[in-house]
């Protein structure tokens, strides 16, 4: 079949299989690598993008299913050469550790600020639920979050 | 891991998808919003041979009041229902569940609709509408047909959807009781509850107990102990009879029937504190 799906503010239109996940499509066929596969089971987190402005798992998803959409992904997220409030957060809070996790858990953060612009740090934790760091660096992410939020990182 | 491969069609209205399953049969499963079904196919433990895509059916997805009953379309996603003013009104015991079942990125996308036809006893929602006494409502060839909450499970991963049918509807009787209470334990805050507990009610509530079973279940023993008046830690004792929990990885049947009894009374006195 073939889908368009409008990725970081580009059109991109293929022929795909009918069961192409969108992770695979993001990452195989357009090569935004950023987005990583972890689990594969919709538990980590890892390929966490936005769905028409929304943190959503690309690995529990068909790219059949964006057809028409709107996705972002980290290669897109800042919008610039300059990195994203959050981006920005992440590395002066040093949120990440080996690093793997540190673009979905962006993606989920973002999306988090969106629907709760000024979280508690207790909200921030139960919001990055989705999310899993194997370096249990969990600590400087959840300052890497609180940080952006006062730097209007929901944008 | 990617699923086997199938021929993905999609649906642009009701009907539509009535001829698409009528069409195809057995051999069709329906896709909302994914969550229950993908993870499924990616396994290989499902492995249909076309995947009807209703994800796009937007007039399945409303919370309206009509009167006697709060009706939420089957394709309202977890996150609606978790920040719907008239839920969290009228029947806050579902939009507060809602807001557990896995986590930020999953309620994005999975819907109402989609975890009750999937029938896993381990689900939240399942017991919630059960313990609410709510009724599904699922179109067909023959046309619509309401299915209480409590005929809609029969086993486990079996409801009483025919292959031919789409579900579009749940109804939530009103009033519903102020006092509610909702429980759920589990490990990691992404897994399925070990033992959950949902309880609609006060004095003489409902409560329907996720995973003690191949169905979500009604802990009818306590229920009745508390309808005669017993105190909460009495009728809290008999909140694992006549169920047969699973034994896994996360929890022994007897450790799962530890927590029914534990967590039927904290939910209990929740209700009872709320009303």
């Amino acid at each position: 079949m073939q889908v368009t799906i409008r990725v970081n503010g580009n059109n991109t239109t293929h022929e795909i299989e009918d069961r192409l996940l969108l992770v695979h499509y993001l990452r195989d066929v357009l090569g935004l690598t950023g987005t990583n596969i972890g689990c594969d089971t919709t538990s980590c987190g890892a390929c966490t993008v936005h769905l028409n402005g929304e943190s959503v798992k690309s690995c529990t998803m068909l790219a059949a299913q964006a057809d028409g959409a709107e996705v972002t992904t980290i290669e897109g997220l800042a919008g610039s050469d300059e990195m994203h409030p959050m981006q920005r957060a992440f590395r002066e809070n040093h949120g990440l550790q080996c690093g793997f996790c540190t673009p979905g858990m962006v993606m989920a953060a973002v999306g988090l600020l969106r629907e709760q612009a000024n979280p508690t740090e207790e909200q921030v934790r139960s919001g990055l639920e989705g999310n899993l760091c194997r370096c249990t660096g969990y600590h400087n992410i959840v300052q890497a979050v609180l940080a952006a939020a006062k730097e209007g990182g929901a944008r | 891991m990617i699923p086997a491969p199938f021929a993905y069609r999609r649906a642009g209205s009701v009907d539509e998808a009535l001829s698409l399953l009528a069409e195809h049969g057995d051999e069709a499963k329906v896709l909302a919003g994914g969550h229950s079904l993908l993870p499924l196919m990616k396994l290989r433990l499902a492995v249909p041979e076309v995947v009807v895509d209703v994800g796009r059916l937007q007039d399945l997805s409303y919370v309206r009041d009509e009167g006697d009953a709060i009706a939420v379309g089957a394709l309202t996603r977890h996150r609606d229902l978790e920040t719907s003013d008239l839920l969290a009104r009228e029947a806050p015991l579902l939009s507060h569940a809602a807001g557990f079942v896995g986590d930020p990125q999953v309620r994005h996308r999975g819907t109402l609709g989609g975890s009750l036809v999937h029938g896993d006893p381990a689900s939240d929602l399942p017991a919630v509408v059960l313990a609410m006494g709510g009724t599904l409502v699922a179109r067909g060839p023959r046309g619509s047909r309401e299915i209480p909450a409590a005929d809609f499970f029969q086993s486990l991963f079996e409801t009483a959807m025919e292959p031919d049918e789409l579900l579009t509807e749940v109804r939530i009787p009103k009033p519903q009781s102020r006092g509610w209470g909702f429980e759920k334990f589990n490990q990691r805050a992404i897994d399925w509850a070990t033992v959950g507990v949902a309880v609609s009610g006060d004095q003489r509530p409902a409560i329907a107990l996720v995973n003690m079973g191949g169905t979500p279940l009604r802990a009818t023993a306590a229920e009745q102990a508390l309808a005669d008046g017993g105190s909460v830690a009495d009728a809290a004792a008999l909140a694992a009879d006549g169920t047969e929990p699973p034994s896994d990885l996360s929890a022994s049947a007897d450790y799962r029937r530890h927590l029914a009894r534990v967590l039927v009374r904290r939910a209990v006195e929740d209700a009872r504190g709320r009303a």
